[in-house]
Protein backbone atom coordinates (compact mmCIF):
# COMPACT_ATOMS: atom_id res chain seq x y z
CA UNK A 1 0.00 0.00 0.00
CA UNK A 2 1.45 3.52 -1.05
CA UNK A 3 1.20 5.90 1.43
CA UNK A 4 0.40 9.25 0.30
CA UNK A 5 0.62 12.75 2.47
CA UNK A 6 0.07 16.06 1.36
CA UNK A 7 0.97 19.03 3.19
CA UNK A 8 -2.76 18.89 5.65
CA UNK A 9 -1.22 15.51 6.80
CA UNK A 10 2.36 16.47 6.73
CA UNK A 11 1.51 19.34 9.14
CA UNK A 12 -0.67 16.99 11.27
CA UNK A 13 2.20 14.55 11.83
CA UNK A 14 4.95 17.37 12.54
CA UNK A 15 1.98 18.70 14.98
CA UNK A 16 1.79 15.30 17.20
CA UNK A 17 5.50 14.60 16.78
CA UNK A 18 6.57 18.16 17.99
CA UNK A 19 3.72 18.21 21.16
CA UNK A 20 4.70 14.82 22.31
CA UNK A 21 8.02 14.60 21.77
CA UNK A 22 7.98 11.08 20.15
CA UNK A 23 8.28 9.61 16.48
CA UNK A 24 5.40 7.79 15.13
CA UNK A 25 7.30 6.08 12.87
CA UNK A 26 8.93 3.48 15.16
CA UNK A 27 5.23 2.16 15.53
CA UNK A 28 5.70 -1.41 14.72
CA UNK A 29 1.92 -2.06 15.02
CA UNK A 30 2.35 -4.62 17.34
CA UNK A 31 -0.90 -4.16 19.45
CA UNK A 32 0.73 -4.13 23.23
CA UNK A 33 -0.69 -0.43 23.77
CA UNK A 34 -4.19 -1.56 22.87
CA UNK A 35 -4.01 -5.25 24.67
CA UNK A 36 -3.04 -3.58 28.04
CA UNK A 37 -5.85 -0.85 27.82
CA UNK A 38 -8.20 -0.86 30.49
CA UNK A 39 -10.55 1.56 28.46
CA UNK A 40 -11.15 -0.02 24.82
CA UNK A 41 -14.28 -1.04 25.45
CA UNK A 42 -15.37 2.39 25.11
CA UNK A 43 -13.11 3.28 22.44
CA UNK A 44 -14.22 3.90 19.30
CA UNK A 45 -11.00 2.42 17.73
CA UNK A 46 -8.01 1.23 19.72
CA UNK A 47 -5.19 3.14 20.26
CA UNK A 48 -2.86 1.09 17.74
CA UNK A 49 -5.49 1.98 15.19
CA UNK A 50 -5.34 5.58 16.19
CA UNK A 51 -1.42 5.15 15.50
CA UNK A 52 -1.89 3.51 11.93
CA UNK A 53 -4.21 6.93 11.13
CA UNK A 54 -1.45 9.27 12.17
CA UNK A 55 1.24 7.49 10.50
CA UNK A 56 -1.26 7.73 7.40
CA UNK A 57 -2.01 11.23 7.97
CA UNK A 58 -5.56 10.75 8.36
CA UNK A 59 -6.30 13.55 10.00
CA UNK A 60 -10.18 13.86 9.49
CA UNK A 61 -10.33 10.03 10.23
CA UNK A 62 -8.78 10.59 13.97
CA UNK A 63 -10.81 13.36 15.07
CA UNK A 64 -14.20 11.18 14.75
CA UNK A 65 -12.77 8.86 16.66
CA UNK A 66 -13.45 9.37 20.82
CA UNK A 67 -10.03 7.29 21.40
CA UNK A 68 -8.23 10.42 22.72
CA UNK A 69 -10.91 11.43 25.04
CA UNK A 70 -11.32 8.06 26.56
CA UNK A 71 -7.72 7.88 27.15
CA UNK A 72 -7.45 9.29 30.60
CA UNK A 73 -3.40 9.20 30.61
CA UNK A 74 -3.15 6.03 33.05
CA UNK A 75 0.50 5.24 31.00
CA UNK A 76 -0.08 1.65 31.29
CA UNK A 77 0.94 1.88 27.55
CA UNK A 78 3.66 4.06 27.98
CA UNK A 79 5.23 1.36 30.11
CA UNK A 80 4.79 -1.42 28.15
CA UNK A 81 5.41 -0.55 24.47
CA UNK A 82 8.58 -2.19 23.06
CA UNK A 83 9.44 0.79 21.16
CA UNK A 84 9.47 3.03 24.43
CA UNK A 85 6.94 5.05 22.67
CA UNK A 86 5.19 7.50 25.34
CA UNK A 87 1.76 6.50 23.74
CA UNK A 88 0.05 9.17 26.32
CA UNK A 89 1.97 11.67 24.80
CA UNK A 90 0.75 11.33 21.33
CA UNK A 91 -2.92 10.85 22.65
CA UNK A 92 -2.42 14.29 24.72
CA UNK A 93 -0.78 16.05 21.32
CA UNK A 94 -4.38 15.12 19.27
CA UNK A 95 -6.50 16.25 22.39
CA UNK A 96 -4.49 19.39 22.30
CA UNK A 97 -4.66 20.04 18.61
CA UNK A 98 -8.58 20.28 18.76
CA UNK A 99 -8.63 21.99 22.30
CA UNK A 100 -6.54 24.69 21.21
CA UNK A 101 -9.29 25.08 18.35
CA UNK A 102 -10.98 26.80 21.32
CA UNK A 103 -13.08 23.83 21.80
CA UNK A 104 -14.22 22.50 25.28
CA UNK A 105 -15.10 18.75 25.87
CA UNK A 106 -16.93 19.15 28.92
CA UNK A 107 -19.41 21.54 29.62
CA UNK A 108 -17.69 23.40 32.93
CA UNK A 109 -21.35 25.08 33.56
CA UNK A 110 -23.50 21.58 33.87
CA UNK A 111 -21.50 19.30 35.74
CA UNK A 112 -23.41 17.36 37.60
CA UNK A 113 -23.25 16.27 41.58
CA UNK A 114 -20.05 18.98 41.54
CA UNK A 115 -20.43 19.67 44.88
CA UNK A 116 -19.85 15.85 45.83
CA UNK A 117 -16.69 15.34 43.76
CA UNK A 118 -13.22 15.26 44.91
CA UNK A 119 -11.56 18.63 43.97
CA UNK A 120 -8.56 16.71 42.23
CA UNK A 121 -11.47 14.81 39.41
CA UNK A 122 -12.80 18.58 38.45
CA UNK A 123 -9.28 20.55 37.55
CA UNK A 124 -7.88 17.25 36.86
CA UNK A 125 -11.03 16.72 34.04
CA UNK A 126 -11.02 20.41 33.08
CA UNK A 127 -7.30 20.54 32.64
CA UNK A 128 -7.73 17.60 30.55
CA UNK A 129 -11.20 18.54 28.47
CA UNK A 130 -11.03 22.42 27.53
CA UNK A 131 -9.68 24.73 25.18
CA UNK B 1 13.51 20.08 60.65
CA UNK B 2 12.58 17.39 62.79
CA UNK B 3 10.15 15.43 60.76
CA UNK B 4 9.10 16.25 56.84
CA UNK B 5 7.80 19.25 54.87
CA UNK B 6 4.47 18.12 53.75
CA UNK B 7 2.54 19.73 50.96
CA UNK B 8 -1.03 18.34 51.11
CA UNK B 9 -2.52 20.35 47.90
CA UNK B 10 -6.49 20.65 47.22
CA UNK B 11 -8.28 17.49 48.26
CA UNK B 12 -6.24 16.82 51.23
CA UNK B 13 -8.29 19.21 53.05
CA UNK B 14 -11.43 18.69 52.27
CA UNK B 15 -12.80 15.33 50.93
CA UNK B 16 -9.81 13.38 52.08
CA UNK B 17 -9.49 14.93 55.17
CA UNK B 18 -9.79 11.26 56.71
CA UNK B 19 -5.92 10.53 55.03
CA UNK B 20 -4.74 13.89 56.22
CA UNK B 21 -5.57 13.08 59.78
CA UNK B 22 -4.61 9.64 60.16
CA UNK B 23 -0.95 10.24 58.56
CA UNK B 24 -0.35 13.27 60.55
CA UNK B 25 -1.10 10.83 63.71
CA UNK B 26 0.93 8.03 62.10
CA UNK B 27 4.23 10.31 62.03
CA UNK B 28 3.41 11.74 65.11
CA UNK B 29 3.62 8.60 66.39
CA UNK B 30 6.37 7.32 64.47
CA UNK B 31 8.30 10.69 65.64
CA UNK B 32 8.72 12.24 62.45
CA UNK B 33 5.85 14.74 62.35
CA UNK B 34 4.59 15.98 58.61
CA UNK B 35 4.66 20.31 59.07
CA UNK B 36 2.53 22.06 56.64
CA UNK B 37 4.12 24.04 54.43
CA UNK B 38 3.98 28.34 55.11
CA UNK B 39 2.46 28.60 51.74
CA UNK B 40 1.80 26.38 48.77
CA UNK B 41 -0.45 26.33 45.19
CA UNK B 42 -2.79 22.72 44.11
CA UNK B 43 -0.77 21.62 41.68
CA UNK B 44 -3.25 21.10 38.77
CA UNK B 45 -3.77 17.32 39.49
CA UNK B 46 -2.81 16.15 35.91
CA UNK B 47 0.66 16.71 34.43
CA UNK B 48 1.00 19.00 30.81
CA UNK B 49 2.17 16.24 28.64
CA UNK B 50 2.28 18.85 25.90
CA UNK B 51 6.50 19.52 25.12
CA UNK B 52 5.59 23.58 24.59
CA UNK B 53 3.46 23.78 27.52
CA UNK B 54 5.12 25.44 30.50
CA UNK B 55 2.44 27.72 31.80
CA UNK B 56 0.97 24.42 32.95
CA UNK B 57 4.43 23.76 35.15
CA UNK B 58 3.89 26.89 36.92
CA UNK B 59 1.86 26.04 39.62
CA UNK B 60 3.87 23.19 40.94
CA UNK B 61 6.98 24.68 40.32
CA UNK B 62 5.80 27.38 42.55
CA UNK B 63 5.17 25.20 45.01
CA UNK B 64 8.72 24.18 44.87
CA UNK B 65 9.93 27.28 45.10
CA UNK B 66 8.05 27.72 48.18
CA UNK B 67 9.90 24.21 49.86
CA UNK B 68 13.22 26.25 48.61
CA UNK B 69 12.40 29.24 50.18
CA UNK B 70 11.77 27.94 53.78
CA UNK B 71 15.17 26.28 53.41
CA UNK B 72 14.28 22.42 52.75
CA UNK B 73 15.69 20.07 50.52
CA UNK B 74 12.79 17.90 50.78
CA UNK B 75 9.03 18.14 50.15
CA UNK B 76 6.60 15.22 50.84
CA UNK B 77 2.73 13.97 49.40
CA UNK B 78 0.50 12.05 50.37
CA UNK B 79 -2.10 12.36 47.56
CA UNK B 80 -0.87 9.76 44.19
CA UNK B 81 -1.82 13.11 42.19
CA UNK B 82 0.31 15.41 43.60
CA UNK B 83 2.90 13.25 43.91
CA UNK B 84 3.49 12.65 40.07
CA UNK B 85 3.01 16.45 38.80
CA UNK B 86 5.43 17.62 41.63
CA UNK B 87 7.60 15.22 40.74
CA UNK B 88 7.24 15.42 36.97
CA UNK B 89 7.43 19.22 36.85
CA UNK B 90 10.42 19.13 39.09
CA UNK B 91 12.61 16.32 36.41
CA UNK B 92 11.27 18.47 33.48
CA UNK B 93 12.82 21.07 34.55
CA UNK B 94 16.22 19.39 35.22
CA UNK B 95 16.01 18.20 32.44
CA UNK B 96 15.24 21.25 30.45
CA UNK B 97 17.03 24.70 31.70
CA UNK B 98 15.89 26.70 28.97
CA UNK B 99 12.37 26.07 29.92
CA UNK B 100 13.38 26.68 33.89
CA UNK B 101 14.93 29.70 32.59
CA UNK B 102 11.61 30.90 30.62
CA UNK B 103 9.66 30.27 34.26
CA UNK B 104 11.80 32.35 36.59
CA UNK B 105 11.63 35.17 34.06
CA UNK B 106 7.70 34.67 33.83
CA UNK B 107 7.92 34.43 37.94
CA UNK B 108 9.81 37.76 38.38
CA UNK B 109 8.35 38.22 41.85
CA UNK B 110 9.21 34.80 43.47
CA UNK B 111 12.60 33.55 43.41
CA UNK B 112 14.39 31.87 40.85
CA UNK B 113 13.45 27.68 41.69
CA UNK B 114 17.01 26.23 41.64
CA UNK B 115 15.61 22.71 40.97
CA UNK B 116 16.84 21.35 44.48
CA UNK B 117 14.26 20.29 46.07
CA UNK B 118 13.24 16.16 46.21
CA UNK B 119 10.12 15.50 45.58
CA UNK B 120 8.60 12.05 47.93
CA UNK B 121 5.33 10.40 48.63
CA UNK B 122 4.80 9.23 52.03
CA UNK B 123 4.88 5.86 51.48
CA UNK B 124 8.66 5.51 50.46
CA UNK B 125 9.05 7.35 53.98
CA UNK B 126 6.95 4.62 55.34
CA UNK B 127 9.10 1.85 54.05
CA UNK B 128 12.30 3.26 55.37
CA UNK B 129 10.78 3.38 58.47
CA UNK B 130 9.49 -0.10 58.36
CA UNK B 131 10.84 -1.65 61.16
CA UNK B 132 9.79 1.72 63.36
CA UNK B 133 6.54 0.95 62.13
CA UNK B 134 6.76 -2.93 63.47
CA UNK B 135 7.94 -1.64 66.37
CA UNK B 136 4.96 0.36 66.91
CA UNK B 137 2.15 -1.78 66.34
CA UNK B 138 0.07 -1.89 69.46
CA UNK B 139 -3.06 -4.65 67.71
CA UNK B 140 -2.23 -6.55 65.28
CA UNK B 141 -4.58 -6.84 62.19
CA UNK B 142 -4.74 -10.40 61.88
CA UNK B 143 -7.75 -11.57 60.39
CA UNK B 144 -8.50 -8.32 58.57
CA UNK B 145 -7.67 -9.32 54.52
CA UNK B 146 -6.62 -6.55 52.84
CA UNK B 147 -6.32 -5.80 49.07
CA UNK B 148 -3.79 -3.24 48.28
CA UNK B 149 -4.52 -0.96 45.44
CA UNK B 150 -1.83 0.99 43.75
CA UNK B 151 -3.76 2.44 40.68
CA UNK B 152 -1.46 4.55 38.36
CA UNK B 153 -0.06 7.72 39.50
CA UNK B 154 2.42 6.07 41.98
CA UNK B 155 3.84 3.86 39.45
CA UNK B 156 3.60 5.24 36.09
CA UNK B 157 5.31 6.70 34.03
CA UNK B 158 8.59 5.12 35.43
CA UNK B 159 10.77 7.93 35.91
CA UNK B 160 8.56 8.94 38.82
CA UNK B 161 7.96 4.90 40.07
CA UNK B 162 8.16 4.59 43.54
CA UNK B 163 7.83 0.99 43.15
CA UNK B 164 8.48 -1.86 40.13
CA UNK B 165 5.63 -0.60 37.43
CA UNK B 166 4.21 -4.06 37.12
CA UNK B 167 5.03 -6.13 40.42
CA UNK B 168 4.86 -3.80 43.13
CA UNK B 169 5.14 -4.81 46.63
CA UNK B 170 5.72 -1.26 48.89
CA UNK B 171 2.34 -1.41 50.48
CA UNK B 172 2.41 -5.55 51.17
CA UNK B 173 5.25 -4.97 52.84
CA UNK B 174 3.74 -2.21 55.30
CA UNK B 175 0.56 -4.01 55.49
CA UNK B 176 2.96 -7.08 56.83
CA UNK B 177 4.41 -5.20 58.87
CA UNK B 178 1.34 -4.00 60.94
CA UNK B 179 0.10 -7.54 60.63
CA UNK B 180 -2.75 -7.70 58.08
CA UNK B 181 -3.73 -10.73 56.15
CA UNK B 182 -2.61 -9.07 52.44
CA UNK B 183 -4.68 -10.25 49.23
CA UNK B 184 -2.57 -10.88 46.03
CA UNK B 185 -4.69 -8.75 44.29
CA UNK B 186 -3.74 -8.83 40.64
CA UNK B 187 -6.21 -5.88 39.74
CA UNK B 188 -3.70 -3.06 42.14
CA UNK B 189 -2.10 -1.60 39.29
CA UNK B 190 -5.27 -1.20 36.95
CA UNK B 191 -6.56 2.75 36.42
CA UNK B 192 -10.16 3.18 38.26
CA UNK B 193 -11.08 5.81 35.63
CA UNK B 194 -9.77 8.83 36.98
CA UNK B 195 -11.13 12.13 36.24
CA UNK B 196 -13.96 10.37 33.76
CA UNK B 197 -16.12 10.55 36.97
CA UNK B 198 -16.65 14.39 35.72
CA UNK B 199 -18.84 13.97 32.87
CA UNK B 200 -18.34 10.04 31.95
CA UNK B 201 -19.38 8.45 35.51
CA UNK B 202 -20.14 5.15 33.22
CA UNK B 203 -16.93 4.30 31.98
CA UNK B 204 -16.04 4.78 36.28
CA UNK B 205 -18.75 2.27 36.76
CA UNK B 206 -17.22 -0.27 34.45
CA UNK B 207 -13.83 -0.17 35.60
CA UNK B 208 -14.85 -0.19 39.35
CA UNK B 209 -16.79 -3.19 38.60
CA UNK B 210 -14.05 -5.25 37.15
CA UNK B 211 -11.42 -3.93 39.97
CA UNK B 212 -13.42 -4.73 42.77
CA UNK B 213 -15.98 -7.82 41.62
CA UNK B 214 -12.40 -9.54 41.66
CA UNK B 215 -10.74 -8.19 44.63
CA UNK B 216 -14.21 -9.60 46.28
CA UNK B 217 -14.41 -12.93 44.55
CA UNK B 218 -10.86 -13.06 46.38
CA UNK B 219 -12.27 -12.76 49.31
CA UNK B 220 -11.08 -8.48 50.55
CA UNK B 221 -12.41 -7.05 53.80
CA UNK B 222 -11.07 -3.72 52.83
CA UNK B 223 -9.38 -2.19 50.08
CA UNK B 224 -5.87 0.05 51.00
CA UNK B 225 -5.08 2.70 48.81
CA UNK B 226 -3.91 6.19 49.07
CA UNK B 227 -5.20 8.08 46.16
CA UNK B 228 -8.04 10.33 47.19
CA UNK B 229 -9.65 10.13 43.71
CA UNK B 230 -8.95 6.02 43.47
CA UNK B 231 -10.63 6.52 46.97
CA UNK B 232 -13.68 7.80 45.48
CA UNK B 233 -14.25 6.36 42.63
CA UNK B 234 -13.81 2.88 44.19
CA UNK B 235 -15.89 3.52 47.51
CA UNK B 236 -18.91 5.59 45.35
CA UNK B 237 -19.10 3.39 42.13
CA UNK B 238 -19.12 -0.47 43.53
CA UNK B 239 -23.08 -0.55 44.21
CA UNK B 240 -23.55 -2.66 40.77
CA UNK B 241 -20.97 -5.07 41.99
CA UNK B 242 -22.93 -6.44 45.12
CA UNK B 243 -20.07 -6.05 47.66
CA UNK B 244 -19.94 -3.35 50.27
CA UNK B 245 -15.43 -3.35 50.31
CA UNK B 246 -14.93 -0.43 52.50
CA UNK B 247 -12.35 1.93 50.63
CA UNK B 248 -9.57 2.94 53.64
CA UNK B 249 -6.28 5.17 53.12
CA UNK B 250 -3.62 2.78 54.04
CA UNK B 251 -2.57 5.24 57.22
CA UNK B 252 -5.92 4.73 58.32
CA UNK B 253 -5.06 1.10 58.63
CA UNK B 254 -2.03 1.88 60.19
CA UNK B 255 -3.35 4.35 62.50
CA UNK B 256 -5.87 1.29 63.73
CA UNK B 257 -2.82 -0.66 64.11
CA UNK B 258 -1.17 2.06 66.47
CA UNK B 259 -3.86 1.83 68.47
CA UNK B 260 -4.79 5.97 67.40
CA UNK B 261 -8.15 7.22 66.63
CA UNK B 262 -7.81 8.87 62.89
CA UNK B 263 -9.90 8.91 60.01
CA UNK B 264 -12.51 6.39 59.39
CA UNK B 265 -15.39 9.49 58.92
CA UNK B 266 -15.86 10.38 55.68
CA UNK B 267 -16.64 6.44 53.91
CA UNK B 268 -19.81 6.10 51.94
CA UNK B 269 -19.26 2.03 52.92
CA UNK B 270 -19.45 2.69 56.40
CA UNK B 271 -15.87 0.58 57.70
CA UNK B 272 -16.89 0.29 61.17
CA UNK B 273 -19.25 -2.95 60.60
CA UNK B 274 -16.59 -4.98 58.95
CA UNK B 275 -14.16 -3.51 61.08
CA UNK B 276 -15.98 -4.89 64.16
CA UNK B 277 -17.04 -8.05 62.55
CA UNK B 278 -13.29 -8.80 62.19
CA UNK B 279 -12.63 -7.71 65.48
CA UNK B 280 -10.48 -5.00 64.95
CA UNK B 281 -12.49 -2.16 66.10
CA UNK B 282 -14.28 -3.68 69.17
CA UNK B 283 -17.80 -4.48 68.65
Amino acid sequence: MKVQRGAKERAFIDKVEELSEQSVNACIRCGTCSAGCPFVQDMDELPERIFKRIILGDTEGILRQNTMWICAACYTCSVRCPRDIDIAKIMEAVRQIVLRDNVDMVDVEHVERIKDLPQLAVVGCFRKETG
Amino acid sequence: MDGYLYYPGCTLKTKASDYEESAMAVMEALDAPLVEMDDWYCCGAVQSLAADDIMHQIAPIRTLICAQEQGEREVVTLCDMCYNVLKRANLWMREHPDDLDTMNEFLDEDPDYEGNVEVYHLFEILRERKDDVKKRVKHKLDGLTVAPYYGCMLLRPSEVAIDDTENPSIMEGLLESIGADVLDNPKRTECCGSYHVVNRPDIVERRVEELVSRMGEMGADVIALSCPLCQYNLDSYQRSTGYDIPVLYLTELIALAFGLEAGLHKHRVDPGIMLKERGVLER
